[in-house]
């Protein structure tokens, strides 16, 4: 543990900043006060003992106290630092999460704002605070100013520099109307103007968030923490009265001795060492790192530049079965290319390129730009829509088609079944040649376009190529192990959608996607008892990331995505929910690893401390004294490791236990190994080392 | 150790694992109303008790009305039991007169026998009449085991339904247990033990004369040193229904014999052979319930799991036990006594057609078992070997237990275990499919916690408080019949280390507080938790899925129970039989 102090986890920042050091040094003490105590019920049981030893000590001092003061004050001293060290590691925890807000806050400058009285850029306008802003304002914001809060654009495009939030520099370009209108407060205009609707009232915008988060000021537990707090209650309250009761049982002991024999020196047990024993056998060393675990799965969250709204969406994370992934952007690059003509029915290449060229002129998708590229090997150059005079009909979801009217020419290109409805609009049998030939491209994993002109003509195929990412079979791969389903979503029909889940490797796949039956795979998983998570950013992915159980939206997408996600993230990037799964699971083994480990530990000290404890009535218990301590300093030994061993794990808690994505049989082995085995054997030897070394002293 | 004493432990354990499979299979056939062959004789019987009743057994109960059910039941045969034993002088088939019983004792017996516990605070053939013995007693070795089979059914189904919200009916659980599975088990084993010579009569206790006198010498009391030589011509042979009560005793692992020394005395347990069968019967059923287990969650690896992990503390224990039996006494062998004496190992308190190896067989078996009858007398074994028999039951009776509560006890324990592991592969704990949430650990944490505080607590008060000082040995001794005591009521067990003397106001009262406490605490929880389960939705089980029923997962189930056992008690094991074990040693 000692050597893992110089890996710092966040290159940034090092795990023990002489700053944030300082600063929690301070608050360890301040922590003190009983209220902050009682909220966590076995570090309160300390804090309760180690008052009673300082009152034990006193009476020492006054002469009348069961034990030797010297004894009883470095006890209670130590029973102090035990206290001290639980909270310095909250402390700590919380100290790396304030660095994180006080930077988020620096972005959170307060602005003014130009109140819009009408939604109009001459509109009548006043200067507000920005903080004054409420839900539903309408502002203006200009070249070089900040976005006063969160919103959503209602006119105009702008770049925008969202560097304060996401820490990447290069702008990104928000504009009224599709998935990119929503904007951050605390970011700014680069150039142009946009008027845009305040999205949240003060103190509940995405920063506010965040910072909230990380400072740990919602201390919602989880379910997971109140189960595991029961746990430890338990343990607590069984140590309680296993320590208590042990009064009675030894003055019964001793008296029984004196019985026996008038000379006997047989005495009961001292109030300090039963105090010792039961800070050392309660689960001291879990409780005091309870809350620096859970502050540091927020903080490992929110430096993977994602935002949740609760910390039981995190550890939903760790529990998901199944992931939904949209294929563009996740799992393909961004982008299809078209990558071959294929004319049908007697059509020429160069007729059906050109045709091609024409639809595509006006559509600015990469599909369509990269349309018009492919026409120019057939040494077409690119044409002017203006002066052609064509007019450019869209894409629509509802006909599924795009398309030119150029000289009373209609040219309409896109899905299949969606041009052949179009040819038998127009009178004519839709080609069995580009039936067959769709089917071919659709097994290649690739997308077929479908050319036609008004006549019902099908000229042929524009083959669309869609190129998988790099390394994401692997990563499913992995996925699988973790025993997480993936399942591909996309618009292509299911032929094409088939070739392309094959190569990615996912699990399954959605074909031919509509917001209903997204909607409808995800509640038939729940159904079955899985966990669901996908990410989305278009305002028709809102009720599938509302259903799902951990929803990631894109910081890029609508605002109605991003209200009905539980998550956030900052970078937009759709494979960043394999990053969520990891720490969420990460969280709950860092908790369950610590806790088996502060049991394990409970065994040695029994070795520690019961032979000297009773030595006086039973001077044969010596024989359990394996460690053959000091009988003098025995006792002391076992405390003073039950409170290094806080400190000793501030690291490990902090960064949280590794997570590999293999087998839980496998991973529940090796932590068992590790933490279990460990716990057994650590505190033997670690106790035996600071009783020599009190020794030496 | 000798060879033959291990090849009877061995035969024992072979016979028993082969016997698990076919009676869980009829078990879980019985529980799933599935013909089972013995329903078409019984079937009528059953019918006609429903009609009688007024019972409807199609009806389900959601799990508060299955625990009011319990303990309106269990309410019932308390007072019933307390009624029968306070009015039994006035009662026919009581043919030796015995009175009625003090009502501290008769509190206390009929808590024992309600609780499933059968701790005895009196003298079998001296104190109970025959009425009392078949009507209260007999009845409540019946039904008390049949309940708790019933919670078990309960718990169950609670893991396998899916978005329920019912666990059964508690009557049809009750009536099924006893009318399929105990009464005819129960017939067998009793005519096997007439075969060997048990008791089983409704005759009055005979007075028979000796075939060879018998003389010796007594002291006149007041008179000092003076002594006179007493002939003894005449014995009494104590009879009565004994057979039929103790088959139901040990299958049932009830463990309140007919005769006070229960399956020491010849009329109850007389041949190596009818002791085999006894010690066969109290680990039968609740072994064999954990087949039944795997087959009604439809995954029967589960139930060999527990199983296993179960046999595994058993063996480990029970050879423990036998090997420091076997070694001599080293404060006798210090006497010079007879080296072959004590080469057999301490014989002190066994009967010798028993030997060390069956002393030590039933003596683990039966504390295993919530059962708590003896062959041999525990509190003469040797300190190390006394301690594994009370470890066991501080453990919670959960290493075979009580029928039906043995395993929904371990059943706690695995939520606990799984809760720990399962946040060790980082995923929210589930078993079964079912997520253990903060509702299911709270429960699972009461029960867990209510028997350790009661034995920790009831020991305090009695080595405090000038009543509780009954024992017959000082120093550690005492203290470990004292521990024992209140170890064996509050996990229901009911085995005693003798020595206490325990017919006292004060521990009638204390310990009948204790063993009704910790059986009704107990039920509740774990139907609260059967109830939540089965409310829940199943999750599928994936590779991120946490396994339990690999050795991995039973080797921490198996330290999870010892653990929380041995960190709970080790201090004050340490000032009973392990100080008595390191004194004995350093003699």
């Amino acid at each position: 543990m000692a050597t893992s102090l110089h890996t710092p986890a966040v290159p940034s920042r090092s795990l023990f900043d002489p700053a944030i050091v300082r600063v929690a040094l301070v608050s360890a003490l301040l922590k003190l006060n009983p209220r902050d105590q009682i909220r966590n019920p076995v570090l309160f049981v300390v804090f309760v003992v180690s008052l009673l030893a300082t009152l034990l000590f006193a009476h020492a001092l006054l002469g009348r106290g069961e034990a030797r003061a010297g004894f009883i004050g470095w006890i209670a001293l130590w029973l102090w630092f035990t206290v001290l060290f639980a909270n310095f590691a909250e402390a700590m925890a919380e100290g790396r999460g304030k660095a994180q807000a006080a930077s988020l806050r620096r972005a959170r400058r307060d602005v003014k704002a130009r109140k819009l009285h009408e939604p109009r850029r001459d509109g009548r306008s006043e200067l507000v605070e920005g903080s004054a802003l409420r839900k539903g304002d309408i502002v203006l914001v200009e070249a070089g100013e900040v976005i006063p809060g969160d919103g959503e654009i209602i006119e105009g495009v702008a770049s925008v520099n969202e560097s304060a939030i996401t820490g990447e520099s290069a702008p990104v370009i928000r504009e009224a109307g599709g998935d990119r209108s929503a904007v951050t407060g605390g970011t700014t205009v680069l150039s142009d103007w946009i008027i845009l609707r305040i999205a949240a009232n003060p103190g509940q915008t995405f920063l506010d968030r965040m910072i909230a988060l990380v400072e740990g000021a919602k201390r919602q537990k989880t379910p997971n923490e109140i189960a595991l707090d029961i746990l430890l209650a338990k343990l607590t309250i069984i140590f309680l009265l296993a320590c208590a009761t042990l009064l009675p049982y030894s003055i019964y002991a001793a008296a029984q001795a004196k019985a026996a024999d008038p000379n006997s020196v047989a005495a009961p047990v001292t109030v300090t060492v039963l105090l010792a024993l039961l800070v050392c056998l309660i689960p001291t060393t879990i409780g005091g790192l309870l809350s620096a675990i859970r502050i540091a799965g927020m903080d490992r969250l929110v430096q993977a530049n994602v935002i949740a709204t609760s910390g039981r969406a995190v550890e939903a994370a760790g529990d998901v079965d199944v992931l939904l992934l949209d294929k563009t952007g996740t799992i393909t690059l961004g982008n299809r290319q078209a990558s071959q003509f294929h004319p049908v029915d007697g059509a020429s290449a160069e007729e059906l390129a050109d045709a091609a060229q024409l639809a595509s002129l006006a559509d600015e998708t990469p599909e369509g730009r990269s349309i018009v590229v492919l026409a120019k090997k057939y040494s077409l150059r690119e044409r002017n829509m203006h002066d052609l005079g064509a007019s450019f009909t869209p894409f629509s979801a509802q006909t599924r088609m795009s398309g030119v009217s150029v000289n009373g020419r209609e040219i309409r290109k896109g899905a299949a079944d969606a041009i052949d409805a179009y040819v038998t609009r127009m009178g004519a049998r839709p080609s069995e040649q580009a039936r067959v030939i769709v089917n071919e491209v659709s097994k290649r994993g690739s997308t077929p376009l479908v050319v036609a002109d008004g006549k019902g003509r099908t000229l042929g195929i524009i083959e669309l190529k869609d190129i998988v990412k790099g390394g994401i079979a692997e990563r499913f791969a992995e996925m699988r192990r973790m025993g997480i389903k993936t399942v591909m979503i996309t618009g292509d029909n299911p032929v094409t959608a088939a070739a392309i889940a094959a190569e990615a490797g996912v699990d399954d796949f959605l074909a031919q996607a509509t917001p209903e039956n997204k909607l409808d795979l995800i509640r038939k998983y729940q159904q079955g008892g899985r966990l669901v998570a996908m990410t989305g950013d278009g305002t028709n992915d809102a009720p599938a990331l509302a259903q799902a159980d951990v929803a990631v939206a894109m910081n890029t997408g609508t605002q109605a995505a991003k209200e009905a996600g539980n998550m956030v993230d900052l970078d937009s990037n759709p494979t960043k929910l394999i990053e969520v799964v990891q720490i969420g699971k990460q969280l709950l083994m860092t908790r369950g690893s610590l806790t088996t480990f502060s049991i394990a530990n409970d065994v040695a000290k029994y070795f520690a401390i019961i032979p000297v404890a009773f030595a006086a009535t039973y001077p044969q218990l010596d024989a359990l004294n394996i460690m053959r301590l000091n009988p003098a300093t025995g006792i002391l030994s076992a405390v003073i490791f039950n409170a290094l061993i806080i400190v000793a794990l501030i690291p490990l808690a902090l960064r949280g236990v590794k997570y590999r994505p293999v087998e839980a049989s496998v991973l529940l082995r090796n932590n068992l190994l590790v933490y279990g085995v460990g716990g057994l054997i650590v505190p033997f030897i670690g106790i035996k080392l600071i009783d020599l070394a009190l020794n030496v002293l | 150790m000798t060879l033959p004493g291990i090849v009877q432990l061995a035969l024992y354990l072979a016979v028993l694992l082969a016997l698990v499979k076919p009676l869980g299979w009829f078990m879980a056939r019985v529980y799933t109303g599935k013909p089972c062959g013995l329903d078409r004789v019984l079937g009528p019987f059953e019918r006609l008790f429903y009609r009688v009743s007024g019972v409807d057994s199609k009806a389900e109960m959601s799990w508060k009305e299955y625990a009011k059910a319990v303990l309106v039941f269990s309410a019932l045969g308390l007072f019933s039991v307390y009624g029968l034993q306070r009015g039994q002088a006035l009662l026919p088939l009581n043919p030796q007169a015995l009175g009625a019983i003090t009502p501290d004792s008769s509190f206390n017996t009929s808590v024992s026998f309600v609780t499933n516990t059968n701790w005895q605070g009196y003298g079998g053939e001296v104190t109970m009449s025959y009425l009392s013995q078949m009507l209260a007693l007999g009845t409540q070795n019946f039904v008390s085991a049949a309940t708790g089979m019933a919670v078990l059914v309960a718990l169950i189904r609670g893991l396998s339904r899916r978005s329920a919200f019912t666990i059964g009916n508690f009557w049809v659980d009750l009536t099924r247990s006893t009318l399929y599975i105990l009464l005819p088990l129960s017939c067998i084993l009793a005519l096997a033990l007439v075969s060997q010579g048990v008791v089983q009569s409704l005759k009055p206790s005979q007075t028979v004369s000796l075939v060879q006198p018998i003389l010796f010498e007594q002291s006149r009391g007041d008179q000092g040193e003076a002594t006179h030589t007493v002939r003894v011509t005449e014995q009494v042979l104590p009879l009565g229904p004994a057979a039929s009560q103790i088959a139901i005793k040990q299958l049932g692992t009830n463990g309140g014999g007919f005769f006070n020394v229960n399956s020491a005395h010849p009329f109850e347990n007389p041949t190596p052979f009818s002791n085999f069968l006894e010690v066969l019967a109290i680990l039968l059923i609740p072994a064999a319930l954990c087949w039944t287990f795997g087959e009604m969650i439809g995954d029967r690896r589960q139930g060999w799991a527990v199983l296993a992990a179960m046999t595994a503390i058993f063996t480990v224990l029970l050879l423990a036990c036998t090997w420091a039996e076997s070694a001599a006494n080293p404060a006798i062998t210090a006497f010079g006594v007879d080296s072959t004496f004590g080469a057999a190992g301490n014989m002190e308190g066994k009967e010798v057609r028993f030997g060390i190896a069956n002393s030590a067989l039933w003596a683990t078996a039966t504390t295993a078992a919530s059962n708590g009858s003896v062959n041999a007398m525990h509190d003469s074994f040797t300190p190390l070997s006394g301690l594994v028999p009370m470890w066991l039951m501080q453990l919670g009776e959960v290493v075979f237990g009580g029928v039906g509560c043995g395993l929904y006890g371990m059943l706690m324990f695995v939520i606990v275990a799984v809760f720990i592991a399962g946040l060790m592969v980082g995923r929210t704990p589930e078993y079964l499919g079912k997520k253990i949430e903060p509702f299911e650990m709270k429960m699972a944490a009461l029960a867990v916690l209510m028997p350790c505080a009661l034995v920790l607590l009831g020991t305090a008060v009695a080595v405090v408080v000038p009543q509780g000082q009954t024992t017959s040995n000082p120093g550690a001794h005492g203290f470990s019949q004292i521990l024992y005591a209140f170890s064996s009521a509050s996990n229901n067990n009911g085995s005693a280390f003798a020595g206490l003397s325990a017919n006292t106001p004060f521990y009638n009262t204390a310990l009948g507080v204790c063993m009704f406490l910790s059986r009704f605490w107990l039920i509740v929880p774990v139907l609260a938790i059967a109830g939540s389960l089965a409310s829940k939705k199943g999750v599928p089980a994936t590779a991120g899925t946490l396994p339990t029923h690999t050795p991995v997962f039973i080797g921490m189930l198996i330290c999870v129970v010892i653990i929380v056992g041995a960190l709970t008690f080790v201090p004050a094991l340490a000032l009973g039989p392990i100080v008595e074990q390191l004194q004995l040693q350093g003699h």
